[in-house]
């Protein structure tokens, strides 16, 4: 890691080339830009998080932290090209009036012609593709779990500011439950007449997985509250009996159908960079979350 | 499945998971059991790709309970699984784990074998499905699938499947492959079989179709007008080792060229299919597998050759003829080399070289594509010593990625021109979390996908191919004209491969 103090763009482009030359590979096999938003307390954790999800999709890894914005802008730097994975990284550190226009340091540092995503891992703009630097991101990630202010109603923000290329880790946990809840339907095509999802009380994936089931299925979906962790329960109702996946320690669900033994499935609650990876894998419009973040604000205007 | 609600083509990030299944596994003490078979079920029940229920029976000659194969299973999980293991993960498979002992020509065994699979579908709502994978030497598929016949096993009910799975070799030569498919077509279905050639699984092999036809800049040049020749290599570093049985007699090019380097030329050379269902591809596959055919003098346009004892990698081997088990007579080649020429408008004088070989300098497969010069070089010729074809190089493993070679002025000379490399590297890794070969296609089997499967026809025209050469070179053999020339392991192979170039003014790539 080499630190820049009182520095710019052009500094910090020149050092991430000077690293790569110096780790004695010039070719960039690097397929897009991640761009992080993050506050000084988390950084460590979210590029570790970063990094490791880099690991799938190399990436140009950019942390930036904005300070306090009162007095004379001054820009520092942490570049590097990391030991054990693909990337390469730059900390930036924005203080005093640049903080207003952390685009103008990001802008020059972006790789060419390919993707950028921008995470905010924990305190999300209201409007991420408002944000000046949501602007400049072809994926805008939030985690409405994870925000520190309004988390209750975080996630419904988020399905308010919704335009394309937003979305929400929220989304991405319950990928392996919608999974599961499709392959129960395909193996057993029965006519669902209502749903309930069971969780904590706050957990913006239940309100989603809610959401999506009552938009796909067109049925009732309620929402009940346990002591989680996470999601502990799905019930799709049918005539023949209930379709039931109950995952009581976050980790092995129980599998249950009419007609049909009882079945344990593994079913962990994934880690960020697990998370992150997922996201990045598709960058194009996500219409199914789109659908899902419509639905969930009709259900709640109808409550 | 369409009349899923859940189900949404647009809905991208929903994996494809197996419907209810289960698995029986012949030879469960084998190698390829423990370390790809395995490995590679917990790693989809760890992706959560494994439908819930899924089950696993081994079948094979031990005195075992199903949790002793249990055991087997999780020391081969252990050992060589690509994910982290999880508990819980285990436990959804544990459950599943049946063990019937027994012999191949034991009926009672057999019968037990019915009642465990018709117990599954009560208990583990398995439903009726059930892929069997022989995993065994090709000798006794005949046993097996008559024995599956015979116990109504091999029939599926009204609404529900019944596939088996067997790995190369697909036969020693074009009878042998054709009566296989006769024993194996008397009782399965032609897409009921699947053959496993494990490279048309890799990630690399896969990209070549996306590299041709999803891009419009290497298409135009894929072709006689600018394509010099082709050179298809698949190099191992170590020997036979333990497999002098079933190498012996078999060799290099039944080995490797029949299935998967004719593969890897079938997929480079052939035209664009109207689609990339199962069927669209092998019509092309088999399009251009027809129309390969041999020089007229096998003896100046092939090579073969034994490993000499030697040291390689700075550790001193054995020769082949002095491995455990092989005759000090012994003609098996360990290292092939032939010349193919593809009889299409698009590849017409374009040779394709095809080479393969055990203790070689490096591990290393790869597709060089070898450009023309070109026709008219405006430099000086001391300035272009250094230059030589383009080349455009797919590499297949280890290493995934495509390299791009050509000129390039070196920096500070007036003008002088030398090779470079222009280098995509598959991932740093995209490759950490990009499936094995073996995880794809066993799920393709239980999702029924056979794109990525050899049928009879192919295999049959590419043995097709190959006999000519192989009874070429048992015919030498036998007049005592000419026998495998040793090569120095560690090495490039034999001098009579690079003569085989030479003569047609060509060089093989170092690779």
């Amino acid at each position: 890691m080499i630190e820049l103090t009182n520095t710019n763009s052009a500094e910090i482009a020149t050092e991430l080339r000077r690293a790569r030359v110096r780790a004695g590979s010039p070719a960039m096999g690097m397929v897009m830009t991640l761009v992080i938003v993050v506050a000084e307390d988390d950084a460590e954790g979210a590029m570790r998080a970063a990094r490791a999800a880099s690991h799938e999709h190399p990436a140009r890894v950019l942390g930036v932290i904005l300070g306090d914005a009162r007095g004379a802008a001054e820009i520092g730097a942490q570049v590097g090209t990391g030991s054990g994975w693909t990337g390469e990284t730059a900390l930036i550190r924005l203080k005093g009036e640049v903080v207003k226009h952390p685009e103008s340091v990001v802008l020059p540092l972006l790789l060419p012609d390919s993707p950028v995503a921008v995470w905010w891992p924990s305190h999300p703009p209201a409007d991420p593709a408002g944000d000046p630097l949501g602007r400049l991101a072809q994926r805008r990630i939030t985690d409405a779990a994870a925000a520190v202010r309004g988390k209750t109603k975080a996630i419904y923000r988020q399905c308010e500011a919704y335009t394309v290329g937003n979305t929400d880790l929220a989304w991405t946990r319950i990928t392996p439950w919608r999974a599961l809840l499709a392959a129960a339907l395909d193996q057993q095509p029965l006519k669902v007449t209502r749903a309930s999802v069971t969780a904590e009380r706050i957990s913006p994936s239940a309100d989603l997985l809610a959401a999506w089931l009552a938009d796909r299925l067109k049925v009732d979906v309620t929402r009940t509250s346990s002591s989680g962790p996470g999601i502990t329960e799905v019930v799709l109702e049918t005539r023949e009996g209930p379709i039931r996946i109950s995952r009581p320690d976050g980790r092995l669900a129980t599998f249950s159908s009419p007609d049909r033994p009882d079945r344990p499935v593994a079913l962990k609650r994934r880690e960020l960079p697990e998370l992150l990876a997922e996201e990045l894998r598709r960058l194009d419009e996500d219409d199914v979350y789109a659908e899902t973040t419509k639905r969930l604000l009709r259900m709640e205007a109808s409550r | 499945m369409s009349d899923n609600p859940l189900r949404d083509p647009r809905d991208r990030r929903l994996p494809r998971i197996a419907g209810p299944s289960g698995m029986v596994l012949f030879g469960v003490t084998g190698d390829l059991s423990r370390k790809k078979i395995m490995p590679a079920i917990y790693d989809l029940a760890n992706r959560g790709l494994l439908p819930p229920g899924f089950s696993l029976t081994g079948f094979a000659r031990r005195d075992w309970a199903d949790q002793d194969f249990a055991q087997i299973v999780h020391d081969s999980v252990k050992a060589h699984a690509r994910t982290d293991f999880r508990e819980e993960v285990w436990q959804q498979l544990a459950e599943g784990f049946r063990f019937v002992p027994g012999n191949f020509d034991d009926d009672q065994a057999f019968d037990r074998l019915r009642r465990t699979i018709e117990e599954l579908d009560e208990l583990r709502g398995t439903g009726g499905n059930h892929a069997f994978y022989l995993a065994i030497p090709p000798g006794f598929f005949g046993d097996v699938v008559g024995q599956l016949k015979e116990h109504g096993l091999a029939r599926a009910s009204e609404g529900s499947w019944r596939r088996v799975v067997i790995e190369k070799p697909f036969g020693h030569d074009l009878e042998s492959a054709r009566e296989l498919q006769g024993i194996l077509g008397e009782v399965f279905p032609s897409d009921s079989i699947f053959r496993i050639d494990h490279y048309l699984g890799k990630e690399t092999v896969q990209n070549i179709l996306a590299m041709r036809f999803a891009n419009e800049m290497f298409e135009p040049i894929w072709n006689s007008n600018y394509v010099d020749h082709v050179q298809i290599t698949m190099a191992e570093d170590i020997g036979i080792g333990g497999r002098a049985g079933y190498y012996d007699g078999i060799g290099a090019a039944r080995d490797v060229i029949q299935n998967h380097l004719l593969q890897l030329l079938s997929l480079v050379a052939m035209e664009e299919p109207t689609s990339f269902d199962a069927r669209s591809l092998r019509i092309e596959k088999q399009k251009v597998l027809s129309s390969v055919t041999l020089p007229r003098r096998l003896d100046l346009t092939t090579a073969r050759g034994q490993y000499a004892a030697g040291w390689a990698g700075g550790v001193k081997v054995p020769g082949f003829l002095e491995e455990e088990g092989i005759k000090r007579t012994s003609t098996t080649e360990t290292y092939a080399a032939v010349t193919l020429n593809v009889e299409t408008r698009r590849w017409a004088g374009v040779p394709f070289y095809l080479r393969t070989g055990k203790r070689l300098g490096r591990r290393v497969t790869e597709v060089a594509i070898v450009f023309k010069r070109a026709p008219h070089l405006p430099f000086a010729d001391s300035s272009i010593e250094e230059l030589g074809q383009n080349a455009l190089v797919i590499r297949i493993q280890p290493d995934e990625g495509v390299t791009l070679r050509f000129g390039s002025k070196v920096p500070g000379t007036q003008m002088e021109i030398r090779d470079v490399n222009m280098d995509f590297v598959y991932g740093g890794a995209f490759t950490e979390s990009s499936p094995e070969a073996y995880e794809r296609l066993i799920l393709d089997v239980l999702l029924g996908d056979p794109p990525l499967f050899p049928r009879h026809e192919e295999v049959e025209l590419s043995w097709q191919i190959l006999d000519p050469i192989l009874d070429h070179w048992a015919a030498q053999d036998e007049k005592g004209k000419g026998r495998p020339e040793p090569y120095e392991s560690g090495g490039w192979g034999p001098a009579s491969a690079d003569a085989m170039l030479a003569r047609d003014g060509r060089v093989w790539r170092r690779p």
